[in-house]
């Protein structure tokens, strides 16, 4: 219906099949371990927990823009898109079939709260081993490229495994970190983070504030059709340059992390980083459009 | 957790295209896995469910979709959470139009 009426499809709001339908050519998105095999968790049902038949990630190849793709989807609807061992057995195998059909691309919509901690070290040895299976694909040369824009963000193992990629894509709804709101509140009590406070949120974790620090290469608006143009994008960019990480992005990237530290580590409040970093109307900063955005941050952003 | 069974024996509509699903397994949702199969003509429904003790409401949720549609060689498998009686009933209507091609 939404493409009949031709408006703009909100990614944050689909789910994670709807999004493989409409981010890939239309009916060009072939499952690898499809719900009706019932490859569900074995963890799950022994804690009388309800399961999915798919276990909360869709794998598979797709087509995007003529180019084949493997991709793989997790629902933030089921369990916060928390990777169980079924979950990350499915995209460790999903990154190695990339490295034996020397595919294209990987393109990850990821959506996770991180390690399904029902799970405990099985998800925990999945997270680890979809972090592996990551780099080894890079490593044969299979660019990775990940999105975030579902609203369960990135966090904790899945944020790792997302800043392992190639390219990240994040929409301002997206938001991408190691530890969730409630978990820094938890641990270090409200004066540190008020995990309520949700403005303060977006404006920590949120895509704005990642593509200002360097952390995600491009920013786009909610719409399934801009994820779909940027990954396409991203795609044919990592075609024409290595893969592998090496060493000197390593050491650049710790450099940037060092200078981040030394040059905003004092400082209480994204809003204050962007001060800092001379950003025009830096208050103004949540509430301009995605094109208005990435025009004021064109100078001033890190890894720009 | 609760696991329950219905099959239906006077169904007329057979289904022909590969496995669906539809919905996630998410608070009051459900997710509905319809696949058709050799039941000598039967339409089966299995449903694990985080609500127990609603057997007699799903019995007649499954009645009424039963008479909506009358399929037949047809099982349907659903993991739910909790979802309401109208919630079952438009998930599983989308189930089988998107079989059908109309979703």
């Amino acid at each position: 219906m939404n493409q009949v009426l031709n408006r703009p499809v909100s990614y944050q709001e689909a789910s994670a099949r709807e999004r493989l339908q409409q981010m890939f050519d239309p009916g060009s998105f072939e499952e690898f371990l499809p719900p009706s095999e019932r490859v569900i968790s074995p963890h799950l049902a022994q804690l009388n927990a309800p399961v999915a038949f798919d276990d909360g990630v869709a794998v598979g190849r797709a087509m995007l823009g003529g180019v084949a793709v493997y991709t793989a989807a997790q629902e933030g609807g089921f369990m916060g898109g928390a990777v169980g061992e079924v979950h990350g057995a499915k995209l460790v195998g999903l990154l190695r079939r990339a490295v034996t059909d020397k595919i294209a691309a990987v393109v990850l919509l990821v959506e996770s709260g991180g390690v399904r901690l029902h799970e405990a070290n099985a998800g925990l040895i999945a997270v680890s081993e979809v972090m592996r299976a990551l780099l080894d694909a890079r490593a044969a040369g299979i660019p990775v490229i990940v999105l975030v824009g579902g609203s369960n963000g990135a966090f904790g193992g899945m944020g790792i495994v997302t800043r392992c990629a190639n390219v990240v894509i994040m929409s301002e709804e997206g938001r991408l970190a190691m530890s969730g709101p409630e978990v820094i509140e938890t641990a270090n009590g409200v004066e540190e983070f008020d995990s309520r406070d949700r403005a303060l949120v977006w404006r920590s974790t949120g895509g704005k504030h990642r593509y200002l620090m360097g952390d995600c290469q491009r920013i786009v608006a909610d719409d399934v059709k801009a994820f779909r143009a940027a990954a396409q994008e991203a795609v044919a960019a990592c075609s024409r340059q290595p893969a592998a990480l090496s060493l000197e992005a390593l050491e650049a990237e710790q450099k940037m992390l060092d200078e981040r530290l030394s040059r905003f580590g004092s400082l209480r409040d994204p809003v204050d980083i962007w001060t800092a970093m001379q950003m025009p109307q830096a208050g103004n900063i949540p509430m301009l459009d995605v094109d208005s955005f990435i025009a004021a941050a064109a100078t001033r952003r890190q890894g720009a | 957790m609760e696991t329950l069974n219905y099959r239906f024996e006077d169904g007329t509509q057979r289904l022909k295209s590969a496995p669906q699903v539809v919905g996630v397994v998410g608070s009051g949702n459900l997710e509905v896995l319809i696949e058709p199969a050799a039941l000598d003509g039967a339409c089966t429904i299995e449903i694990t469910t985080a609500a127990v003790g609603f057997g007699p409401i799903w019995q007649a949720v499954m009645h009424d979709f039963h008479q909506r549609w009358l399929l037949a060689d047809a099982r349907i498998s659903i993991n739910d959470m909790g979802a309401t009686p109208a919630v079952v009933s438009l998930r599983m209507d989308q189930a089988v139009q998107t079989m059908l091609g109309e979703a």
